[in-house]
């Protein structure tokens, strides 16, 4: 079954148009075939959300979707989002608190983390309405396994982004 | 642990995918939030020789309120469950247990339909159906049925749908005025699958809950609608005493499945307290 | 651009919490993991491995795989043998320690599921591992050894048939007559420990490209690997190729913590297979075959049992470890190193006047273990703190008053440790007062003491912890491992003025890079960001250890010093005979060369240019080499002992057996902090991956040796929620040895973590009797403790 498909999709603003095999999972597409090596494979078996990426504007498991599944979609890597500036408030608080230290989370962590910033700013996610407690933004990160930090200054981060895009 | 090699259909309405699916004739798996199926792919436990992508079938989509019912689409994703207002006016049950579903990145993705046809017994959702009384519509090429949530979930990962088979909706009764409804789950993690859970719906009257539905989840076969707290509850005035003594009956209904979580009587105990919690919070707010 | 001020402040960076120089690069997806890397003509490797504990392989049939789409070549260990030698993982003090041969791919006999039989090598992962589902082998299935006890019934079938007996070491450490101090003393409480097999769990799972380049013979090993230079000389022995021709590379590695330090026979066979088709080989296992194959580690029992006398201080301590490792002892540390540690760490905060300790460690058909962060000494802590804690409930003495009882003090250091490991200074007293000061203990004792009233169970422990950091060569060499303990730096002094650094340290995440960048831009006098700081490439950097035993800072940091110190002399030895001024009288800050009162004389820029590419005019004999290399490792001391404590406050629902974790504490002492942003978060990834280990982790095989937690829903790893805000604080106790100060950090947060639940536990149940008795607490562990 040599099987490939035909797909058209954006990514990162690019249009591509090309084939893929039936069974390849989309980040083995993103980073493979794309050279997109920033989101990366932890478990592929969807817990650990190393993979995570954006399709059509929502954060999901890469490895749990197929490239073919993708086709007409828009989707946006940490390549991408990183360089339109969306998340330098962001990206600088982790460093500033040390929340990277072997890296390889935080792609998937940093996407999860925006959209997590983006939902509260509409008032979800939380159970007053206003802006999320940390144990609210814990559970929230709960879907992204990170080993080195022990969670705390990632916490730390999206928390001081949150009250910092709440004042402005 | 790449997935074996499969063939992959993405028709663009109901028919022609049940057209595949009687082609195939069992060969074929239905992918929609792919939540379940794709690790199970990348683990080769599944090798099904074809993929039948339903994503693109509208009619599968949406929630709407249906007369006295809610109708769920099965093609309708968790995320959308979770942020509806019609669940969250009509299905409060469904509105709590939504946020239990695995994370986010899966309730982007995961589908309602997807999580019943699946049928994993600890599955919240599967829980909720049977709590909540719904119905599930299966359409084929030749025919379309509806079975009630309760008969649907046979075994662990086993349901009534045949292969040829797909589940196209749910209809769930709504909230009554004077229903009440609890959940508690169990789990190591947020997250996890519970180890044991309860989900109920019961009316709250001066006397207190009538018409109990509590469903025990996560370490039966199949969701046990509890027969003992339904018959124990009505016209009893609840305190921690009488919660206790129900508890401990629909313990005892209990057959728990032993796992690396713990044997039979750890489960038994488990839900023991988590019934008795759960039916003084419903009876008491 | 390095700039030049009048009258610059001295700039001090060592101390400061200043974020890394990667940390841009990776979070915006740049970094560089071994899988992102691809090579011309590179293979993809997928292993067949064995589905059974113990067999012997009766015939392999290769056909039909070979034949299968986009395979190059199927490999089976007879074939791999001839180019491969077996890991035999020996400790020359130890003789009697047999280890079975471990071949790169199986021959004859496979001794744990998992064991890797043969190699597919095909255009795709997807390929291969599709037709290794095509090879097709007969096996006959032998009696597995799945327990300790199995093990070491008399009669027991070996786990390898190249074993006579299945315990690979028996090591006694006594001193003082402990028999008789049991006999008479006032209180003894006694007490039987589980720790439960784990294993690390890196994010980015193992990984490596082999890259055999047949013409002129050299090898070259991308790897995701912690000590580049120990799988050079593993590579280069085993394939029989000169050292010097074997080249390991770590690029960006996503996360160790010991996982990646030890020889693998499946990494040994993607290299042998590179060498054997003469194309790259592509490995990186999945993470089934992380859970599988990944060393394990810790699975232990202790009968521990500690005597007191009326006042509560330890008269004497007794512990009784079984440690149940593998099917083969690791390569090249060997699988004995975890077991000895958690009895020679039992006790080690305390004056103990008897002490016997044994350790056993036995084969089974599982997993090989080894080595995993904090090694056993987290086991010989939460024994050591629960013992003493059941003995203060006896006595009715307060939990921090035991301690203060029996710490040892200024008084009792140095000292030789019953189990024989040396202690310098200490400052176990302080960090308890600190710690109870920052926790509030008598607060949340009282806290405590007000909702047990109400049937709400909390409990309050503590883990003191000593720990051995810095390790030098007397950990391994009288082994006879073939692991340097030496750390090295190299310096270059380039033509604009701005500074490179090569280090024989590596770097997982930890932040040793800039620390060591810290220490070198402060004594040179330049900003940090004139420093660069290069790792992990074993052709390209000084040759030493890596990471392990926590040395980064403690070691590498010396050698950057070291380092940096006789670059400056050279500077100024050439701004000397330059600026015709006595060398002594120049100082090197804000980036020139300076005088006493501080006036800038020259840049350093220009100096840096005038010794590149003016020689010319400097006077013929002065010296214009702008490069130097120091390397070190502990003499005097065999480590740097460091200590600490830490605490846990947490809440038991009796009727359920859940754990919540409600707050954690840790006051620790490495000695100088050279850069406390890096150190804080080190201690608490530490702290929860030991949060971890004492409540989820666990690598649960059944009674046929068949591994039941091979994915990462079956086996649990913390995630955010659960986990509690951990509060960090520090005592500085410099290390007398270096110039530094710096003792290693990396470990003590996975060290004390365990300790501190166990203690919380303990007080949590003791009042309705129950005593926790196996790690990791699940809420099936928690209610059998309670008994029903």
């Amino acid at each position: 079954m040599a099987e490939r498909i035909e797909i058209a999709l954006t990514v990162n603003g690019a249009a591509v148009r090309t084939s893929v095999p039936a069974r390849q999972h989309l980040s083995d597409f993103l980073r493979t075939t794309l050279g997109l090596t920033g989101s990366h494979l932890g478990c592929e078996h969807g817990v650990c959300g190393a993979c995570s990426v954006r399709l059509d504007g929502c954060v999901v498991r890469g490895c749990l979707i197929l490239a073919a599944q993708a086709d007409g979609a828009v989707v946006e890597t940490i390549e991408g989002v990183a360089e339109s500036g969306e998340i330098d408030d962001l990206h600088d608080a982790f460093i500033a608190r040390n929340a990277y230290q072997c890296g390889f989370c935080a792609p998937g962590m940093l996407l999860t983390a925006a959209e997590v910033l983006a939902e509260s700013a509409g008032g979800a996610g939380t159970a007053g309405g206003g802006l999320m407690t940390r144990d609210e933004i814990r559970a929230a990160l709960s879907g992204n396994l990170c080993r080195c930090t022990g969670y705390q200054a990632i916490l730390d981060a999206v928390e001081a982004v949150m009250l910092s895009r709440a004042k402005a | 642990m790449k997935a074996p090699p499969f063939s992959y259909l993405r028709p663009e309405d109901l028919d022609a995918a049940l057209e595949v699916l009687a082609a195939h004739k069992g060969d074929a798996v239905v992918l929609a939030g792919g939540q379940s199926l794709m690790p199970s792919l990348a683990l080769r436990l599944a090798r099904p020789a074809a993929l039948v992508d339903i994503n693109r079938i509208s009619q599968l989509t949406g929630i709407e309120l249906r007369g006295d019912r809610v109708r769920i689409g099965a093609l309708a994703r968790h995320c959308e469950i979770a942020q509806s207002d019609l669940v969250a006016s009509h299905l409060p049950l469904l509105r709590t247990a939504i946020g239990h579903v695995g994370h986010r990145g899966v309730r982007n993705r995961g589908t309602f339909g997807g999580s019943l046809a699946n049928g994993d017994p600890a599955a919240e959702l599967v829980a909720c159906a049977v709590a909540l009384d719904a119905t599930v519509q299966l359409r084929s090429l030749r025919d379309e049925r509806r079975v009630a949530a309760g008969d649907f979930f046979q075994s662990p990962l086993e349901t009534d749908r045949r292969p040829d088979e797909i589940l196209t909706e749910v209809l769930v009764p709504a909230r009554r005025p004077d229903e009440v409804f609890g959940f508690r789950e169990l789990s190591r993690r947020t997250g996890d699958f519970a180890m044991v859970g309860v989900a109920a719906r019961a009316r709250l009257l001066e006397a207190g809950l009538r018409d109990l539905r509590l469903v025990v989840f996560g370490c039966e076969a199949r969701p046990l609608l509890s027969k003992a707290a339904a018959r124990l509850v009505e016209g009893t005035p609840m305190d921690e005493a009488s919660a206790r003594q129900i508890a401990a009956a629909v313990a005892q209904e209990m057959d728990p499945m032993a796992d690396l979580a713990g044997d039979a009587s750890v489960k038994r105990r488990q839900a023991r307290a988590l019934v008795a919690r759960l039916l003084m919070e419903m009876a008491h707010g | 651009m390095p700039r030049e001020e009048q009258n610059p402040p001295s700039e001090t960076l060592i101390g400061k919490p200043l974020p890394r120089a990667e940390a841009r690069r990776l979070g915006a997806g740049r970094g560089t993991y071994v899988d992102d890397i691809s090579l011309p003509g590179m293979l993809h490797m997928a292993l067949l491995r064995s589905p059974y504990a113990h067999a012997r392989i009766i015939a392999i049939d290769t056909t039909g795989a070979a034949a299968a789409p986009g395979v190059h070549r199927v490999i089976t260990g007879a074939e791999m043998a001839g180019v491969c030698q077996p890991l035999v993982a020996k400790l020359d003090f130890a003789p009697g320690m047999i280890s079975a041969p471990q071949h790169a791919l199986a021959v004859d006999e496979v001794a744990w599921q998992g064991e890797a039989v043969c190699a597919v090598l095909a255009a795709s992962r997807a390929q291969a591992e599709d037709a290794a589902e095509l090879i097709e082998v007969s096996w006959r299935e032998l009696p597995v050894v799945a327990t300790p006890a199995a093990a070491l019934a008399p009669g027991a079938p070996p786990v390898h048939s190249a074993l006579e007996s299945n315990l690979a070491l028996e090591m006694p450490l006594s001193s003082g007559d402990v028999e008789a101090v049991f006999e008479e003393a006032a209180v003894v409480v006694e007490h039987d420990f589980a720790f439960g097999r784990q294993t690390g769990v890196s994010l980015e799972t193992r990984a490596l490209i082999a890259d055999w380049e047949p013409h002129g013979r050299s090898l070259k090993v991308h790897q995701s690997h912690q000590a580049p230079f120990q799988m050079q000389d593993v590579y280069a022995r085993h394939l029989d190729l000169p050292e010097h021709r074997v080249r390991v590379i770590a690029p960006d590695v996503g996360g160790a913590f010991g996982v990646k330090l030890h020889a693998y026979a499946d990494e040994l066979a993607a290299v042998a297979a590179s060498v054997m088709t003469g194309r790259p080989v592509k490995y990186v296992a999945d993470r089934w075959e992380a859970l599988l194959a990944d060393i394990h580690a810790r699975e232990m029992t202790v009968a521990g049992r500690l005597a007191l006398d009326a006042e509560g201080r330890i008269v004497g301590l007794s512990v009784d470890v079984l440690s149940a490792v593998g099917a083969y002892s690791i390569y090249p540390r060997t699988s004995v190193g975890e077991g000895i540690q958690a009895a020679q760490f039992a006790g080690l905060p305390y004056r103990v006047p008897a002490f016997w300790g044994r350790v056993r460690v036995v084969y089974q058909n599982k997993a090989p273990t080894g080595a995993l962060r904090a090694v056993g000494m987290p086991v010989g802590c939460a024994v050591t703190e629960t013992l003493l804690d059941m003995g203060a409930v006896r006595l009715g003495l307060d939990a921090a008053e035991i301690r203060r009882r029996n710490y040892l003090g200024s008084a009792d250091l140095p000292a030789k440790s019953p189990g024989g490991l040396e202690l310098g200074p200490l400052s176990l007293d302080a960090c308890l007062e600190k710690l109870l000061v920052r926790m509030d203990y008598d607060g949340l004792r009282r806290q405590q003491a007000e909702l047990r009233k109400k049937g709400i169970w909390r409990g309050i422990g503590l883990a003191t912890f000593v720990e051995q950091t810095g390790v030098g060569a007397g950990l391994y060499g009288p082994a006879g491992v073939r692991v340097s303990a030496q750390e090295g730096c190299t310096l270059r002094l380039d033509p604009s003025g701005l500074v490179r650094c090569t280090t024989s340290v590596t770097d997982q995440g930890q932040g040793t890079l800039t620390g060591i960048a810290q220490v070198v831009a402060e004594t040179l006098g330049v900003r940090l960001e004139e420093v660069t700081v290069e790792a992990g490439d074993g052709g390209a950097t000084p040759y030493g250890g890596g990471t392990w035993a926590s040395r980064g800072l403690a070691l590498g940091g010396e050698a950057g010093l070291l380092a940096a110190r006789d670059l400056r002399a050279r500077i100024l030895v050439a701004a000397g005979a330059l600026l015709q001024r006595p060398a002594d009288s120049l100082e090197l800050a804000g980036g020139a060369i300076r005088a006493a009162d501080g006036a800038s004389l020259m840049a350093l820029s220009e100096l840096a240019r005038i010794v590149h590419f003016r020689q010319d005019t400097l006077p013929p004999d002065a010296g214009f080499e702008m490069m130097v290399s120091r390397h070190f490792v502990p003499r005097r001391t065999p480590y740097f002992m460091a200590n600490g404590i830490q605490a846990s406050y947490l809440e038991v629902d009796v009727e359920t057996g859940q754990i919540l974790l409600l707050g954690h504490w840790v006051v620790d002492d490495c000695g100088r902090v050279v850069n406390p942003l890096q150190v804080d978060e080190q201690l608490r990834g530490g702290i929860v991956q030991g949060l971890g280990a004492v409540l989820y982790e666990h690598c649960i095989y059944d009674d046929q040796g068949q591994l039941l937690t091979g994915t990462l829903a079956d086996y649990m790893v913390p995630l955010a929620s659960e986990m509690p805000d951990i509060d960090v604080a520090h005592v500085e106790t410099p290390v007398a040895e270096t110039e530094l100060g710096a003792k290693g950090v990396g470990e003590a947060g996975m060290l004390g973590a365990p300790g501190a639940v166990w203690t919380a536990l303990h007080d949590a149940l003791a009042p309705l009797g129950g005593v926790p008795r196996a790690q990791p607490f699940t809420p099936a562990r928690v209610l059998e403790a309670l008994g029903e």
